[in-house]
């Protein structure tokens, strides 16, 4: 039992003690850390899980987004020499040499290849230059400038010099550069890329904007059924929620293809507005390998994932609110404005935040169905994954997209509050 | 105030019926007047359909067939906002995303009213449910009773000139229900507003209305003032339903007047006032309020033995359990004067009821 020692006492405010005299804060603390201690251990296999399926990798990929040690591991005398010589400096006898070891130490290790890759992500042309030159490295004689000019000529190029100075230290933000269209010129100033090899900053436009609007048209499209769902009896409602998790039950790939065969220009659209003479043969709409290939297919598969959360908020929601405001003189509208579409508010910022998410990260179906303008950002993600090997690329590009999706649920917390979302 | 007559009634059921589902009436045949200025509450047990006639009166669902008539207007075509009705839901319904003082507001909002008048008579409302100080509240910050007035401030803010309410006082605790029924009964008094009021519970009915209609499977068993209901039910339903009952089954052997003698399984006679009985030789159901039976008095025409089984002592009154006529369940009340400490369980005792008071009605 807790006695209020000299409760009523001037000075400092009173400690609470037990029975025995501890101060009771203490005695709290020690109370439950039993608890708290078997409720960690009972977390920790999951915590562990995440750590290592989840925070790794995740951390790893963030870590090679500003790290590649390609060039800095296997070109170790340039690296000596470009830290000597302070940017600017155009390569001496010092800096061919260097190049002539590094050639030589690349043809024994096989790591020429590697190399010339990391280059050839900033300058592109590049990769063959450091295969060819490890081929004939050991007939390479002093003076080696012209030896390696006498290879080819593009060893001279002062861009050439710029990208392995910035390769030369493995830690670099380079491929952030690139990733929003810029670049180092070769006094060290960040500038833009040439006007025809700006893709990233339209395809993350292309994605930021195409993602409202799939959100925006799933909203339009669940909000009518979540709130037929919600109001229905049980046994009609059950049914229809049979028919919006159907598509989850089917495989992405069958849905995406389904599309295709709807929405090609031989499809069952296009074939049935031609037998009813809407369209000619000749003007079949375009409708699937485009943007709006993309906008269909991406707005059926994530409609679920806005109707959900709404069914989640309006089905608890007392149909006596409405019939209250009813009874005081509302419209349906006003009723419908003022009192119903309020109290959804949670759902729809949790429905619109999972759809958007998920969109902006979405990748198979645009894939599929996108066409040249329908990408979005994570399928050049995925190529330069897959393709280009460009996985610092991939990683800085991916930590964009991360830093942007954070970023806009920080502005969500701020506007509506996170306690305001209900997922289910 | 009196049940009024058909041409100045303010709401009329006309032959109301309703059916939800195409096979069964929930509602079958319901006439009713009720005047203006009148309290009248439906009672009657959970599904016998008194929220749905509530609900066909604000506009919620549509009679199946007949008509309903609202200051003589028939209402079946007009939309529950034009109606004019002040409504309290059982659940409250007070808007959680508004304060208490934007609920109050949002009829008279509606309604296009300036913000002037619309705080003046939020304020008003407020004093008049006592709740002054609560109007920045938001619901979920406010206790059931607070709710509840807060429900029943913004039913009646704009002051409609009928006010239903749909089992308001369901969710309170007893002591504050009973004090919530004085207070209703009070803010009707002096508004002069015409009040429906449905709820299952027979005191609260017979405490606050001036007439209730009791309802079971549909149907109006009987529409009477609270003594009429009590003092006189017209049938065993009504009986069983208002108040504590004995209950005597019995033959009708022959009648004179309003007096039918019947006899008790027992084999023993016994004289009764015929309420709701058929003929000589039919079935019928003593009804006898425990309180008008007398134990130990002088014989009389009723008079018969009891046995005392049970004795609970209740403070005003003692609750006596015996066999009468073969029914053990008899029970009558025995106030606590100087010479109720005289039973015993187990003794055998003289009881005796008016004729008046046991009231032959139909079999249930
Ligand atoms: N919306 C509805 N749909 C179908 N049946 C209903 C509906 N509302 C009420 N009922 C049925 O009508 C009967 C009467 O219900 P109700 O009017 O709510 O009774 P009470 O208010 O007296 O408890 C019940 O059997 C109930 O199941
Ligand atoms: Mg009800």
């Amino acid at each position: 039992m807790a006695n209020l020692a000299d409760a009523r006492g001037n000075g400092p405010a009173p400690t609470l003690t037990t029975a025995d005299g501890k101060p009771l804060r203490e005695a709290l603390a020690k109370a439950e850390r039993h608890a708290r201690n078997r409720a960690f251990f009972l977390v920790l296999p999951l915590l562990l899980f995440i750590l290592i399926t989840f925070v790794a990798p995740i951390a790893q990929m963030l870590h090679r987004s500003v790290h590649n040690p390609a060039f800095s591991d296997n070109m170790p005398n340039l690296v000596a020499w470009f830290e000597e010589n302070p940017e600017g400096i155009s390569p001496d006898e010092g800096g061919w040499d260097a190049l002539a070891q590094d050639l030589i130490l690349a043809r024994e290790n096989k790591t020429a290849g590697l190399v010339g890759t990391r280059v050839n992500y900033e300058l592109s042309g590049t990769r063959s230059l450091f295969t060819k030159g490890a081929r004939n490295a050991r007939k390479l004689e002093p003076p080696y400038r012209e030896a390696i000019l006498d290879l080819d000529e593009d060893w001279a190029d002062p861009a050439l010099w710029q990208v392995m100075r910035g390769a030369s230290s493995a830690y670099t933000f380079n491929f952030y550069y690139a990733a929003v269209d810029k670049t180092l010129d070769q006094d060290g100033n960040i500038v833009d890329v040439d006007e025809n090899r700006k893709v990233y900053v339209k395809l993350f436009t292309r994605t930021l904007i195409l993602s409202l609007l799939i959100t925006f048209l799933t909203f339009i499209l669940a909000y009518p059924i979540a709130h037929l769902l919600a109001t229905l009896p049980l046994r009609y409602s059950n049914l229809l929620m049979i028919f919006v998790l159907l598509p989850f039950w089917t495989s992405l790939l069958v849905r995406t293809t389904a599309w295709i065969v709807l929405l090609q220009s031989q499809g069952v659209v296009n074939d049935s507005l031609v037998a009813t003479g809407i369209i000619d043969d000749e003007s079949r709409i375009q409708m699937i390998y485009n943007q709006t290939g993309t906008i269909i297919a991406m707005t059926h598969i994530l409609l679920p994932f806005m109707v959900l959360p709404l069914y989640s908020v309006m089905r608890p929601i007392n149909p006596s609110y409405v019939r209250a405001a009813r009874s005081l003189g509302a419209t349906s509208w006003t009723a419908f404005r003022r009192i119903y579409f309020p109290q959804t508010i949670p759902g729809i910022g949790a429905g619109a935040l999972l759809v958007f998410i998920l969109a902006v990260g979405y990748y198979i179906t645009p894939a599929l169905v996108g066409g040249s303008d329908g990408q979005l950002i994570s399928n050049l993600i995925a190529f330069h994954m897959t393709n280009s090997l460009n996985w610092s690329m991939a990683a800085a590009l991916a930590t964009i997209l991360l830093t942007g999706i954070l970023l806009l649920y920080w502005l969500y917390d701020r506007l509506v509050g996170i306690d305001n979302l209900k997922l289910g | 105030m009196t049940a009024n007559s058909g041409n100045d009634a303010f709401v009329v059921f006309d032959h109301v019926q309703k059916s939800y589902d195409g096979e069964t009436l929930v509602v079958k045949d319901l006439n009713l007047q009720i005047g203006k200025g009148e309290f009248l509450t439906m009672l009657g047990p959970s599904g016998s359909g008194k929220t749905t006639c509530l609900m066909m009166l604000a506009g919620f669902e549509t009679a199946t067939h007949g008509e309903i008539l609202l200051n003589g207007r028939p209402i079946n075509n007009i939309p529950p906002h034009q109606r004019g009705i002040g409504m309290v839901f059982q659940s409250y319904a007070l808007f959680p995303h508004m304060t208490v003082e934007e609920n109050l507001a949002f009829p008279l909002e509606v309604r296009g009213m300036s913000a002037a008048t619309r705080e003046e008579k939020v304020k008003r409302a407020l004093e008049m449910v006592q709740m002054g100080e609560f109007g920045s509240r938001r619901p979920a910050q406010m206790s059931g009773g607070q709710q509840q007035r807060i429900a029943l401030a913004r039913a009646l803010v704009f002051e409609p000139d009928l006010v239903l309410m749909d089992e308001p006082l369901g969710a309170l605790d007893k002591q504050l229900r009973e004090h919530m029924q004085y207070e209703i009964k009070h803010l009707h008094e002096r508004l002069g507003i015409t009040v429906v009021y449905v709820t299952h519970d027979q005191s609260e009915a017979l405490t606050m209305s001036d007439r209730v209609a009791v309802f079971n499977d549909g149907v109006i068993k009987q529409l009477a003032t609270p003594q009429d209901l009590y003092e006189r039910p017209d049938n065993s339903f009504v009986a069983q339903f208002i108040g504590e009952n004995n209950k005597l089954p019995a033959k009708v052997e022959s009648r004179e007047g309003d007096i039918v003698t019947v006899a008790l399984p027992s084999g023993k006679a016994c004289q009764a006032l015929a309420v709701n009985c058929g003929g000589t030789g039919s079935d019928t159901l003593l009804s006898i309020r425990p309180e008008r039976v007398r134990i130990g008095a002088a014989e009389d025409v009723n008079s018969t033995e009891g046995k005392v089984l049970e004795l609970i002592y209740l403070g005003d009154h003692i609750r006596c359990r015996l066999n009468v006529h073969g029914n053990e369940e008899f029970v009558v009340k025995v106030p606590n004067s100087s010479d109720a400490g005289q039973l015993s369980v187990g003794e055998t005792t003289r009881v005796t009821w008016a004729p008046e008071d046991a009231r032959a009605l139909d079999m249930l």
